[in-house]
């Protein structure tokens, strides 16, 4: 990529995409909707942050992950632990047989804080905890399916398989993890009321801020050598080992980026619903959140935040009002996507919108495609040689 | 309500059903609690900060799950709240203001269950939400409502350890159906060993504390205690662990598909309950579960709630007649089911009683609240928000329906955070 | 653990516990069989499993309904008649889904995964719809219900002897069908090599389809068997989606022998655990050595040999 000023960056087709993101989340959403709908669409954002990083690991590396929820919720729960224990000083839980601690230990009848509580005192190690642990979690299985070059659909069950473990093991230990209910009741960040009106506006502008520091990390890895590689992955693996690449370190490192992305989410997802619960760790949950990518396009960051955006709204519109309805449209959202266009909502733009664009504005064809990569890779290629069904997905585009 | 509005409804529904007499005669027993006041107080009086009340009307929400997996349980409470409602309407309505209700659906997700409640109470300004059923729901809810000042109405029995200002529950805390049904079993059944049994999560887990330690005062044994994941369905190893310590009773707060497996398990593994060796009893199998698990795999089986279907009431007669006639004759009714249908009807005594909407003014006037037409009998209100009510005991039918063999004599004190159970 | 109990009370206990062992190991046998046709045999992450066993469960309901209403006096023999209608109508589903969504999907296994995700929505609401939320309990015929006394103690449930029994016809049909019949070696002849195959003049579309339909069936096969020990409603195929692809990806994908050795060494060690943990710690920890396992060895227990 040629390194463009930033000024004539801004005025690229790929930079007005950007603004017009901007403008729509700085100023459009947050003139237009009351303080009740721009809460929720903040919500809807830190489902942007898990689907970013599933473009990058899923769409560019092809790595299908079906546990981000898992990731999502270690990142939620380490705010709620700190919040939590703000929540319970002693003063304000002295009714409780042991003041102090949070309100359902004290139920289970813990009597001190766990040790892995501990350090959730401090704000420093919270912020920490809430990008590391989710890394952490992310190398460790990462490396383990990677080096012994698990990948495709053994890596998406596996994964799915660990959302399963993590919902039974936080319920079934309420007495540390506050069990199926969750970490409720969560008032204030560093003695900031985290529910009033105002503070959820803050914490609107916050996620908007967050998620494109997110939008530009993983900008960054798409357009140099490092995205490149990745997407050469996808489509050949073989050929990009043989070149010298260790394949497995690249993929462990996507899909850790991946992690964060979803660990940061999860956090300002805690902040803005006020609680955190196992249900947003679960498959479903997981599931959905490949569909926010999906649907708006697995191949461009830009498009992953559209596309939890757009599902959410009407996920809400929806089941408010033909609740009934809800379920057969998601299904079918599913389906459509799948069957009839497979680069999602980005893939739609580039192939109709694009075109309109240059006949209108007189373009000349822009060597910046980077909002929705060019399909690269070829799956009749592979299928040729050594096509192998479980491991690879292969690039969506049939035409 | 004032005196002269109670005769005007009175003749304008006298000539009604039977069913209409007996809501004015409830009318008339509310009134008894109230003083008289102007027959329909103005808007501004009753109403100062600015909740959906006209001058004909009075908005409520019902926030329930329709879709999704909780949504089988949810259903019946809907139906109720909304008989309730209609019923009242049909009564001459709350302070002489029909009501209308907004219906939010939960769809079995939590953040939504907060979401719906936070739109109920800032956009639709309700006056009352009646709603929630899964104790994680309500958690959701409970920083809404406590935040903007609304009250929830919530029906299901749950674990207790609870008592926030802007919840009403309407069901039973734990320990009012425990307690009971331990004591039952011990005194008529002569019962020294338990095996408790439950799903995992909050509800069973603390119910078990309750019982476990509620057995250990009694100076008996509790020989296994088991928790299996929400919809678990290979039941076949706690059977043989059952069939080994051979317990008096098996205390079960399974809940959901679980309950299904569970006991078509235990029928097929060999066991009678109508044999009662080992008796089985439950807090969670309702009417309604029973019709997802069949009656032939549950009868002899003993639950312990404050409400079954057969009791034998004429304020319970007329409620099941007119839940029928409006859902159908193949409708079942269960313990949560009578619970969300008292809802709206405390809630109207307390509007009343207070002369107002205003949420503050209500909850003043809360402790004491009679409700003398509960198909359940009568219940009312603790200081603690939670309701005074009897526990029966119940023994399943191969039909379905609870056959009522016990009922405390007095009505059981409602104590969410019971001294000594901790 | 054991203090207080005669050694006969003890064998009698580990008598009843292997056959809880063995009872499992046929749920999972039977629904793991479909799921290891249609994903180890055709590369299909079909998500609906759940839901073509819980059509066949609805299919067993509406059967026990009919026959009560028409044919009161043929009830003790409704159960097989249901089994082969949820065969039939689960199979004809499958090759409708194959010939709609599935066929346009096979060069592309993951996205397999998220339309049949959705599919299983749409399959979720419409069984809300049609049957109602709640769920439906499914009458059993008398001879079916209660256990043979071996001894005081020792009692084995009859549906479940009946579940092991349909488990193990279904999986000796099914190798029958897939290894010695020329059917099975046209589907093992397209999965090992699709142009080749095509090129020797198998009808692989026809293949694909009709295989895609005998998974399906045996889902319907399994749903009208677990009626019998389990829960019917909209949303209870969910449940059973995670054990399934775990037995099918532990026991090596391809392999149907390594997915019946991976029920059994699931089920196994789930039943041992649970004896002596509790419920959801046995669960975790089953899961946990499983995912372990995979690590360590991702071509699962049975892999096939084939050069890649």
């Amino acid at each position: 990529m040629k390194s463009l000023s930033p000024l004539k960056w801004f005025a690229s087709r790929e930079g007005l995409y950007y603004l017009a993101l901007v403008l729509l989340l700085v100023a459009v959403l947050p003139l237009v909707l009351g303080p009740f709908r721009l809460n929720m669409v903040g919500k809807y954002l830190t489902y942007a942050f898990v689907a970013i990083g599933l473009v990058m690991c899923w769409g560019k590396a092809g790595i299908l992950s079906l546990g981000q929820g898992v990731f999502f919720g270690l990142g939620g729960y380490s705010m709620a632990m700190f919040l939590k224990l703000e929540a319970s000083s002693p003063e304000a839980t002295a009714i409780q047989s042991t003041p102090g601690i949070p309100d359902f230990m004290d139920w289970n009848q813990r009597t001190e804080l766990p040790w892995f509580w501990e350090p959730f005192n401090s704000f420093s190690f919270t912020v920490i905890a809430i990008v590391g642990v989710p890394v952490l979690l992310a190398f460790i299985i990462g490396f383990a399916m990677f080096t012994r070059r698990v990948g495709g659909v053994y890596f998406a069950i596996i994964t799915q398989a660990i959302a399963a473990i993590l919902t039974i093991l936080i319920i079934g230990q309420q007495g540390y993890t506050g069990g199926v209910n969750g970490i409720t009741d969560l008032q204030t960040l560093m003695g900031w009321d985290i529910r009033s009106d105002a503070s959820k506006n803050t914490l609107y502008f916050v996620t908007v801020g967050l998620l494109f520091l997110c939008l530009f990390v993983a900008r960054m890895v798409q357009n140099r050598k490092l995205g490149r590689i990745l997407v050469a992955m996808n489509a050949q693996e073989t050929r990009v080992r043989f070149s010298g690449y260790d394949v497995a370190a690249f993929k462990i490192f996507v899909f850790c980026l991946a992690a964060a992305f979803a660990g940061i989410g999860g956090a300002m997802f805690t902040l803005i619903v006020g609680f955190m619960s196992p249900s947003f760790i679960g498959i479903v949950a997981s599931i959905e959140m490949v569909i926010f990518c999906a649907l708006g396009g697995r191949l461009s960051i830009l498009g992953a935040v559209y596309g939890a955006l757009l599902v959410n709204a009407a996920k809400s519109g929806f089941s408010e009002t033909f609740p009934e309805l809800w379920p057969f449209a998601m299904g079918a959202l599913f389906i459509g996507v799948v069957l009839a266009f497979p680069n999602g909502l980005a893939g739609l733009y580039q192939n109709y919108v694009m075109p309109l664009e240059d006949r209108l504005f007189k373009r000349s064809k822009p060597e910046l495609k980077t909002a929705a990569e060019p399909v690269a890779t070829r799956p009749s290629a592979e299928k040729a040689d050594n096509y192998d069904p479980m491991t690879n997905t292969c690039s969506p585009e049939k035409s | 309500m004032g005196t002269t509005d109670t005769t005007a409804s009175g003749r304008s529904f006298g000539k009604g059903l039977g069913f209409r007499k007996s809501l004015m005669t409830l009318a008339a027993s509310v009134m008894l609690a109230t003083s008289a006041q102007a027959a329909t107080p103005g808007t501004a009086e009753v109403n100062t900060t600015g909740l959906a009340v006209t001058d004909d009307t009075v908005t409520v929400g019902i926030l329930h799950s329709i879709t999704g997996t909780m949504a089988i349980s949810e259903i019946g409470s809907v139906q109720a709240e909304k008989l309730a409602i209609k019923q009242i309407n049909a009564s001459g309505g709350v302070l002489g203001r029909q009501i209308e209700f907004v219906q939010e659906d939960g769809a079995s997700d939590w953040p939504t269950f907060a979401e719906k409640s936070r739109k109920l109470l800032r956009q639709d300004n309700v006056a009352a939400i009646f709603g929630a059923w899964t104790s994680a729901s309500r958690k959701a809810i409970l920083p809404v409502i406590e935040q903007y000042n609304g009250m929830l109405y919530y029906p299901t029995f749950y674990e207790g350890l609870e008592q926030s200002p802007n919840v009403v529950y309407t069901g039973q805390e734990a320990t009012q159906q425990i307690l009971a049904g331990i004591d039952w079993a011990v005194e008529t059944k002569a019962a020294k060993t338990f095996y408790l049994l439950g799903s995992d999560y909050i509800w069973p887990r603390t119910s078990n504390k309750i019982a476990r330690k509620h057995i250990n005062k009694l100076g008996l044994n509790v020989v296994g205690e088991e928790y299996y994941p929400l919809g678990h369905t290979q039941f076949n190893s706690v059977i043989n662990k059952i069939k080994l310590k051979k317990p008096d009773v098996i205390f079960a707060s399974v809940v959901g598909g679980s309950n299904v497996a569970f006991y078509k398990q235990m029928k097929a593994a060999g066991v009678d309950f109508t044999d009662e060796k080992p008796l089985l009893l439950t807090i969670s199998v309702t009417e309604d579960e029973i019709r997802g698990i069949g009656g032939e795999n549950v009868e002899g089986i003993y639950a312990s709630m404050k409400y079954f279907q057969s009791l034998d009431n004429p304020n319970n007669k007329e409620f099941v007649a007119a839940f029928k006639e409006a859902y159908g004759d193949d409708m079942v009714i269960g313990d949560v089911t009578q619970a969300a249908y008292l809802g709206p009807w405390l809630w109207k005594a307390a509007v009343e009683k207070a002369g107002s909407f205003d949420i503050d003014k209500i909850r003043e006037v809360f402790a004491g609240i009679e409700f003398t037409r509960a198909p359940e009998g009568y219940v009312r209100i603790h200081e603690n928000h939670h309701l005074w009510s009897k526990t029966r005991i119940g023994q399943a039918q191969s039909d379905g329906q609870y056959k009522v063999v016990y009922e405390t004599e007095e009505l059981m004190e409602p104590d969410p955070f019971p001294e000594g159970y901790q | 653990m054991f203090d207080g109990y005669t050694s006969s009370e003890l064998m009698s206990i580990f008598a009843m516990q292997g056959f809880a062992g063995l009872s499992l190991f046929s749920v999972f046998v039977l629904m793991a069989l479909g799921l290891a046709i249609i994903f180890g045999q055709m590369g299909v992450i079909n998500m609906a499993h759940g839901e073509f066993m819980i059509l066949g469960a609805y299919t067993t309901y509406l059967t026990s309904g009919f026959f009560q209403l028409y044919l009161p006096g043929l009830f003790g023999g409704y159960f097989f008649v249901a089994m082969i209608l949820a065969f039939l109508i689960c199979s004809a589903l499958g090759a409708l889904v194959e010939w709609l969504m599935i066929r346009h999907l096979y060069h592309r296994p993951l996205d397999t995964l998220l339309a049949t995700w959705g599919l299983s929505l749409i399959m979720q609401q419409a069984y809300r719809s049609i049957f109602g939320a709640r769920e439906v309990g499914v009458d059993l015929p008398e001879w079916m219900m209660g256990a043979f006394s071996v001894t005081d103690l020792v009692e084995l449930p009859i549906n479940g002897l009946f579940v092991m029994i349909i488990a193990l016809s279904t999986a000796v049909a099914v190798y029958l069908l897939m290894y010695r019949s020329g059917y099975g070696k046209k589907v093992r002849a397209v999965v090992q090599n699709r142009p080749m195959a095509e090129a020797v003049g198998v009808n692989s579309a026809g293949i694909d389809r009709a295989t895609f339909a005998l998974g399906s069936g045996i889902a319907g096969i399994a749903g009208a068997a677990f009626t019998m020990i389990g829960s019917t409603g909209p949303s209870s195929g969910q449940a059973y989606i995670v054990d399934t692809f775990l037995v099918v990806v532990f026991g090596g994908a391809q392999s149907l022998i390594g997915t019946i050795v991976s029920a059994f060494g699931i089920s196994q060690a789930q039943s041992t655990m649970e004896f002596f943990l509790s419920g959801s710690m046995a669960k975790v920890l089953t899961l946990l050595v499983v995912v372990g396992i995979l690590m360590l060895r991702p071509e699962g227990l049975m892999a096939l040999k084939v050069r890649r």
